[in-house]
């Protein structure tokens, strides 16, 4: 296979290449942009929170501003169409990407942060506390989220961005945590973690310094995926007019929508760009995961050519485990598989 | 069987904490809902519903905390949810017995065909790594980032309307009695084929690309090379060796994952209208109905723990090592 050893390396510890980093394993650093998933979803990514900095600047109407144009198709005037009191849904979009990206950031941080307490904590320290913190993990783990965030958020009259940013912060770190508490339970046995034990590190120093940059790369996804369910949450709640109303974002968009029958009254143009957006954005930050699952696991990785023709005209297929044998020998078995599997090649 | 037990405790501690939670959460409420209401309905509210109200939302304040927590124990397991503020005077326990049925079999019947269905397509996708069906990947990424309801919304758009075969709204024609009959089961059928392809085309590439990766996963593992060796089928090794062993993360990651995939599921029917539970805490959340949606959420929390232990079930008989302890 043309699987480089190298990346596998880098991200899962323990096998030597982590302890020096040389100027070859820094320069690999950068990898991950150069999986063609990681850097679509990341220009993507950056175009949307471009949008988020100067939307609102750059809106060419007032999204509130009702004008003459009721309910208008798509026109130069009018790039994604008016609403029922004429206003302009394009500005309506460029303001709400704001109250989105930064609803997702607050609650992916948030999330994050608490899920990395939970999780290396519960994983490094083992015993009782482990069992205890996994156990709440699990309960809001299997707790519905989303009815739950919808019950509380409904609870406060016209909950403001922060606030919704914060109950979803606050319900969704379960996953988080629980990948985390697992990694950490397989880092914290290590040779190098218990050397820095035997000399006698603090254990915030060992977390700090020993065990979480190993966990980047399962964080920095976490993160991603936390983000993501924030996004969808927010707009689901602004679509069924819990949250505020004042403040726009693509949800209050399609909340106007549904309720003024844009269905019924063939108003595509109504719901159709946010939808677009709302689903582009989810699609950039999924690529992104996508782009850090296959940096740590290169067997994910897609394309790349499966069939090979040999010299002598054969025709050989590659497959994971495999490793044929492509020199012109017209042996009786045209394919060598490794016949002993306690040798290197079988585990690749 | 030690396992199940386990697996059984630990979801009556979770039961035990949701409703605990939804104990709670009125409590958190500035104001008092329940008065108003009673106000309203002065004369025609027995006594009788006024004071379940009281123990629901904690308004008889001259109790302890704890007092009201037992109280409230009480009234749960009497399967008192309190009255619905919407529906009045109908009992909550009354609206939830009539939209469940709809709900399970909505939701419930197209996140099991969405999880076969996905894992299936997951199998052929992970053994034939590199084949066509790589490409389509990116395209199932972008149908599950659509938010199910604006995929519904589209749904209707381009399918329902004046003289289609599907219904836009609804989930039976109005004038027919729900009862297991030749008028009345078409005709929910009719109605619940848009809604339910709504959800599988966005729920299912995530199974699809789960299985793919434990596919591609165990198709490294010695035990693949040593069948292939022994000279079995290509079919036989991809099914009974790579597919047995990869769909075990799958069905724990389903079992984990499924309070996320109801709640999402649940808006599906906002927009549809179908008269299930996610409707009905969609119509609880603008009328203020806080019995109501309390009621909803105690009963999706319940019926997720039992879909898990079905899972964890099925889990034990794909599993053999779980058995042998």
């Amino acid at each position: 296979m043309t699987l480089s050893p190298s990346s596998i390396e880098q991200v899962i510890p323990g096998q030597g290449a982590m302890a020096q980093p040389s100027a070859r394993a820094r320069r690999r650093r950068f990898r991950f942009v150069a999986n063609a998933k990681a850097a679509t979803g990341l220009a993507v990514l950056g175009v949307y929170v471009l949008l988020a900095v100067i939307g609102p600047w750059i809106a060419p109407y007032d999204p509130d501003a009702r004008s003459a144009d009721v309910l208008q198709a798509p026109s130069a005037r009018h790039w994604f169409g008016t609403t029922h009191l004429g206003q302009d849904i394009f500005s309506q979009i460029l303001v709400g990407a704001r109250s989105v990206m930064v609803v997702g950031l607050i609650a992916g941080v948030l999330a994050t942060i608490l899920s990395i307490l939970i999780g290396v904590t519960a994983g490094y320290l083992g015993g009782a506390a482990d069992e205890g913190l996994s156990a709440v993990s699990n309960v809001f783990l299997v707790i519905p989220a989303l009815p739950l965030i919808i019950i509380v958020t409904s609870l406060v009259e016209q909950a403001s961005d922060t606030l919704v940013a914060l109950i979803i912060g606050l319900t969704s770190w379960a996953w988080g945590a629980r990948v985390l508490r697992a990694q950490t339970l397989s880092l914290r046995r290590r040779d190098y973690v218990e050397a820095a034990r035997a000399t006698g590190e603090r254990t915030w120093r060992i977390i700090g310094f020993e065990i979480l940059p190993n966990l980047t790369a399962i964080i920095a996804s976490g993160f991603v995926g936390t983000v993501i369910f924030a996004v969808m949450s927010e707009i689901t709640l602004a679509f069924i007019g819990v949250s505020s109303m004042t403040s726009w974002n693509w949800g209050t968009i399609l909340f106007w929508a549904q309720g003024q029958q844009a269905l019924a009254q063939g108003a595509w143009w109504w719901f159709v760009p946010a939808g677009l957006a709302i689903a582009l954005l989810g699609t950039a930050l999924a690529l992104i995961n996508f782009g850090i699952d296959e940096f740590v696991s290169p067997r994910l990785r897609t394309g790349g050519r499966t069939r090979i023709r040999t010299a002598d005209g054969r025709t050989v297929a590659m497959r994971v485990g495999f490793t044929p044998v492509l020199a012109p020998n017209p042996a009786p078995v045209p394919m060598q598989r490794p016949a002993d599997p306690i040798g290197e090649d079988a585990t690749s | 069987m030690r396992f199940l037990l386990q697996r059984v405790a630990f979801y009556l501690f979770t039961a035990w904490a949701a409703i605990t939670l939804n104990f709670f959460i009125p409590r958190m409420v500035p104001g008092d809902p329940v008065q108003s209401l009673i106000s309203r309905n002065q004369g025609r509210i027995s006594a009788d519903a006024v004071a379940s109200l009281r123990v629901l939302f904690g308004l008889d304040s001259d109790r302890s905390l704890w007092e009201q927590y037992v109280a409230y124990w009480g009234q749960l397991l009497r399967g008192d949810l309190g009255l619905s503020f919407t529906f009045f005077p109908a009992p909550v326990s009354e609206v939830i017995g009539s939209s469940l049925p709809w709900t399970v079999g909505l939701v419930g019947v197209t996140t099991i065909v969405s999880f076969l269905l996905g894992t299936a397509l997951g199998v052929g996708a992970g053994w034939r790594r590199g084949s066509w069906i790589d490409g389509l990947l990116p395209a199932t990424t972008f149908l599950s980032s659509i938010p199910y309801f604006w995929l519904g919304l589209v749904a209707i758009a381009l399918f329902a309307g004046p003289g289609s075969f599907f219904p836009s709204s609804g989930g039976y024609e109005p004038g027919l009695v729900p009862a297991f009959d030749a008028y009345f089961i078409p005709s929910a059928l009719q109605h619940s084929i848009l809604p339910a392809a709504t959800i599988l085309v966005s729920s299912m590439s995530g199974w699809i690309l789960s299985m793919r990766n434990m596919m591609v996963t165990v198709a490294s593992e010695d035990y693949i090379t040593v069948a292939h060796a022994k000279g079995l089928s290509e079919r036989r090794v991809a099914l009974s060796y790579a597919a047995r062993n990869a769909l075990l993360p799958n069905v724990s990651g389903f079992a984990l994952s499924l309070g996320f995939i109801v709640g999402g599921t649940l808006l599906v029917e906002i927009v549809f209208s179908y008269p299930g539970l996610g409707f009905q805490l969609f119509q609880a959340v603008g009328a203020k109905d806080y019995p109501l949606m309390q009621g909803i959420f105690l009963i999706i929390t319940i019926s997720v723990l039992v879909a898990n232990l079905l899972a964890d079930v099925a889990y034990l008989l794909l599993d053999p090592r779980t058995r042998k302890s």
